[in-house]
């Protein structure tokens, strides 16, 4: 589809495909795959429509998409139960509270806040970690899922740019 | 008409506020799952159906990643015939110097063995796993092997690939194992520094290399020592090989053997607890023969001193 075609508010389209789409990605990044002996960094995928859907406009539906989300996620990664739902949560509400200052800035502004929600994402799963393990995860590994759940952001823009105009009365 | 002209334009204020009201809803199922959600809890049978599923779909995902890394080693074995050669060659050599050593060592700890009446431990069984999914990150760090219960698997049983102990395995289901590796958050195992017997926890932190926490007895560890499961809990057995203590900014940490080769291909034992070491039988209480005892001596004479109010008398203490 060429940029800058709106395309109308379908809840599976904009809500059911992108999760879905996460789901098979996260599962394609859980192959045991080594290069140089180096295990690759797993991006917090889901992050990506947890930021992208708050800006487009506000939802019902989406934090309890995020929620199923969020305990696949645990699930195929062995974590707790909750623990990402919380943090994309966390990430959705930054997103949200940014909204108003989003609309019409470009790709870099968009970034910035998506950092910020990733921030809240992530400070929120430390935080219930420490509260369940008694520690906070080590900072290297941490820092690693960062840069790398940072670096995919561009999936997000593009839900953001497809569907940002698609409900007039959010604008 | 079109929907901004409509009268559901006027439902902007409400639907705003109904989503942030979702949000909130959301974050409290999402905080009472977290705090509700722990090993043995009725959410484990969710997790054991959907690591049924997963691993199927990890089996077939990864097969081709397998077919290339096995597809790779073959050729490079083949590349690298002649340089392999010229190792073995060395390593041949060397292992028949030590032969004679070993063989000599080994005919002098028989004899030692039988004189002391050491037990040895018997073999524990093992079945041999491969990774289907592979879970890395500062907040879990699990592996699905393709084994399960019926192959024999139960929680607990530790994992190995050729290095050594790798973690253990948290959850069952019929065909799959979801292993909990050392590194992980969560994982807490009882070590022992070979050198002193010290005892220490080695806990997981999300990064490559755990602490050892809870280091008993004075200056325990130097760098280099190695590290070996203590048994102590008898979740896992004694003296399997774990890494080496090495000196952190934040205190010791253990560089894991496991860090030498992948983990893809691992072993899990079925290791239950001690009583499969030795046999049911010899844990049965026996009858032990009946203890006679002299009868007690007379009473000295009275010109011994009393005892002070409140001490037992020597006969009583004894």
């Amino acid at each position: 589809m060429p940029a800058g075609v709106v395309q109308p508010l379908n809840p599976v389209t904009w809500l059911g495909a992108p999760a879905l789409a996460c789901m098979a990605g996260s599962l394609l990044l859980t192959i045991p795959v080594e290069v140089a002996g180096v295990g690759l960094p797993q991006p917090v995928l889901a992050i990506l429509p947890a930021f992208a859907w708050a800006v487009i406009r506000p939802s019902i539906l989406a934090p309890f998409v995020l929620i199923v989300l969020g305990l696949f996620q645990d699930l195929l990664w062995g974590d707790r139960l909750g623990l990402w739902p919380s943090a994309l949560l966390a990430a959705h509400a930054m997103g949200y509270s940014a909204r108003p200052l989003l609309a019409g800035q470009g790709f870099w502004t968009h970034w910035g806040w998506y950092l910020a929600a990733l921030g809240a994402g992530f400070a929120v799963a430390v935080a219930l970690m420490f509260f369940a393990a008694g520690q906070a995860p080590d900072p290297g590994g941490l820092a690693i899922q960062v840069i790398a759940t940072a670096a995919v952001f561009w999936p997000a823009w593009r839900l953001i740019e497809t569907y940002e105009d698609a409900d007039v009365r959010f604008k | 008409m079109s929907l901004r002209d409509g009268p559901l334009n006027e439902l902007r204020p409400p639907l705003a506020w109904l989503a942030v009201a979702a949000l909130v809803l959301a974050g409290i199922v999402s905080l009472a799952l977290f705090v509700n959600d722990h090993r043995g809890s009725p959410l484990d049978d969710i997790r054991g159906r959907f690591d049924s599923v997963a691993g199927v779909a990890g089996g077939v995902m990864s097969a081709p990643v397998h077919w290339v890394a096995d597809g790779a080693a073959a050729v490079g074995a083949y590349v690298d015939a002649g340089g392999q050669n010229r190792r073995l060659r060395t390593q041949l050599a060397q292992a028949r110097r030590l032969e004679a050593e070993v063989e000599a060592l080994r005919e002098e700890n028989g004899r030692l063995r039988a004189i002391l009446g050491v037990k040895t431990d018997p073999p524990l069984p093992m079945v041999g796993a491969r990774t289907v999914l592979d879970a890395r990150g500062p907040f879990a760090d699990t592996r699905l092997a393709d084994v399960g219960s019926d192959q024999g698997v139960i929680e607990g049983n530790p994992a190995l690939n050729d290095n050594g102990l790798v973690g253990r395995v948290i959850a069952v289901s019929r065909q799959v194992s979801r292993i909990m590796l050392l590194t992980d958050i969560e994982s807490r195992i009882p070590v022992l520094i070979a050198r002193t017997n010290g005892r220490a926890i080695l806990t997981g932190d999300g990064g490559p290399a755990p602490r050892l926490d809870y280091l008993r007895t004075h200056d325990p560890v130097r760098p280099g020592d190695r590290i070996l499961t203590s048994g102590d809990g008898g979740v896992i057995p004694r003296g399997l090989p774990v890494g080496v203590a090495v000196q952190a900014k934040d205190g010791w940490r253990v560089a894991l053997d496991t860090d030498a080769g992948s983990i893809d291909l691992l072993r899990i034992l079925l290791f239950k607890d001690f009583s499969q070491l030795v046999g049911a039988n010899a844990l049965q209480p026996g009858v032990l023969p009946p203890t006679t005892t002299d009868a007690p001596a007379p009473a000295p004479p009275a010109t011994q001193p009393a005892a002070p109010s409140g001490a037992a008398p020597a006969s009583k203490a004894k």
